[in-house]
């Protein structure tokens, strides 16, 4: 192959993983949009299920005594959410929020498969690992 | 001790009258109206925090913890859910600019990602007073650092970096200034990588993007542009935040009724702040806003110490 063509191929190679990455920044922005959505409306609906929320004066310094416990592990969550409870649509907006980088870090391991890029995907491979330890770690303690 | 308030609220709720009385921010209210206040008062930090180039986090939680009196770990919980949602809808746009160098963020993801483990994992294990105290210093060094001189180039001397070849981090951006490729090079790799160790675990710490550390590991040790260091900075807070808040989550430090307002104030916030006003330039109001925050974190520093 001349060096030529070669510097096409890696051109169109950048081309394409340019689109890749704008692809990516929007799926960022409508990870942020869904998240903030499923926020909201889980308060609202949460307004709506708990009355006493809006009449009951409460001491909010230091805690939220008052209130339901809050749901840390997946399986309350998804128990909350079979039970359309305002709280768990709440965190799972909050969970996709988080998720969202961790996502974006997945995606971008495919890109640098998809480069040949084998240094990148072993580093990028080692960053997700991390992200997914937070979880085991916060559960271990 | 009113931080540590979960077990016995009954005291604490007879004692109310009493502190409503002595200190006047403390107000019984419903959740209704708790929301609504810290929701306003998020959009105020969000966009004070984009306008001062400082994220939301470091002015949302002085004001949760010490005009609302919530657990300074509720607060670091919503502050870290807040970081992630104003980072991942900026990235989107320096993205777009072609500005961030994503060889460089991932890279120092490695840092700082087990930096922010490090932390989160060390904020359960802390006391609340060293949390105030770590908050009051950070809080500090930031609001200082707004003052720095921002360099563009630090002369164009090659610098021997072995890593950084074997690592490809050297790149170009498009500026628009001077509508023009600008190539450069990156130095000082693992220097680099330890200072964003450090970032990473007062990220994870305290729940704050740590922007003020990140951007001068990469401008001043590595050599990046100012304007591939913020974007590239801005990229990896998402992703840092992201490492840290599994932790918090899974510790049951995330109060939805208290992260849902933070973070979806501070966003909107911080959205206002960059589309209408752009960056604040006026050295004059910086001054009164440096002065400010010192006295916020001086407060800060005093909690911790007093208890």
């Amino acid at each position: 192959m001349t060096q030529i063509q070669a510097s096409e191929l890696s051109s169109e190679m950048e081309e394409r993983v340019r689109k890749v990455e704008l692809l990516i920044s929007n799926l960022l922005r409508m990870g942020v949009i869904l998240s903030l959505t499923l926020v909201v409306f889980g308060t609202v609906v949460s307004f709506t299920q708990h009355p006493e929320f809006l009449s009951e004066r409460s001491f909010f310094g230091g805690s939220s005594a008052p209130r339901s416990p809050i749901l840390h592990s997946l399986s309350n969550v998804g128990a909350g959410l079979m039970a359309f409870k305002g709280e768990a649509i709440v965190t799972l907006g909050i969970l996709l929020l988080i998720a969202t980088p961790v996502i974006r870090v997945g995606v971008s391991i495919f890109a640098f498969i998809y480069q040949r890029d084998r240094l990148y995907t072993l580093i990028t491979a080692t960053v997700f690992c991390l992200l997914l330890l937070s979880f085991v770690l916060g559960k271990v303690e | 001790m009113i931080q540590r308030g979960c077990d016995n609220f009954e005291v604490i709720d007879s004692k109310i009258d009493a502190l409503v009385a002595g200190i006047p921010t403390i107000i019984a209210m419903t959740l209704l109206q708790f929301d609504l206040s810290v929701l306003s008062i998020s959009v105020f930090a969000g966009l004070l925090g984009s306008l001062l180039g400082l994220g939301g986090g470091i002015i949302i939680i002085p004001v949760l913890t010490l005009l609302f009196k919530i657990d300074i770990r509720y607060a670091i919980g919503a502050s870290i859910v807040s970081v992630i949602a104003t980072s991942s809808g900026a990235a989107a746009a320096y993205v777009k600019e072609r500005m961030t160098n994503l060889r460089v963020a991932m890279v120092l993801e490695l840092a700082t990602s087990a930096g922010a483990l490090t932390g989160a994992y060390l904020a359960g294990q802390l006391g609340v007073r060293w949390l105030y105290v770590i908050f009051g210093i950070v809080m500090g060094y930031s609001a200082l650092m707004m003052f720095r001189k921002r360099h563009q180039s630090l002369g164009d001397e090659a610098i021997p970096a072995p890593w950084a070849d074997y690592l490809r981090l050297h790149s170009s951006y498009y500026d628009e200034a001077s509508a023009g490729e600008i190539v450069y090079r990156v130095a000082r790799t693992r220097v680099g990588l330890g200072l964003m160790y450090i970032a990473g675990v007062v990220s994870g710490l305290l729940g704050i993007g740590s922007g003020a550390l990140k951007v001068p590991a990469m401008d001043l040790a590595m050599r990046l542009p100012i304007k591939v260091s913020t974007a590239t900075s801005n990229f990896m807070i998402g992703v840092t935040a992201a490492a840290s808040a599994g932790v918090y989550f899974a510790r049951g430090d995330i109060d939805p009724f208290i992260a849902a307002p933070v973070a979806t104030g501070v966003l909107v916030g911080a959205v206002l702040g960059s589309r209408l006003l752009g960056r604040l330039q006026s050295t004059t109001i910086r001054l009164v806003f440096v002065v400010v925050l010192l006295w916020v974190s001086g407060q800060m520093l005093l909690k911790g110490l007093h208890g």
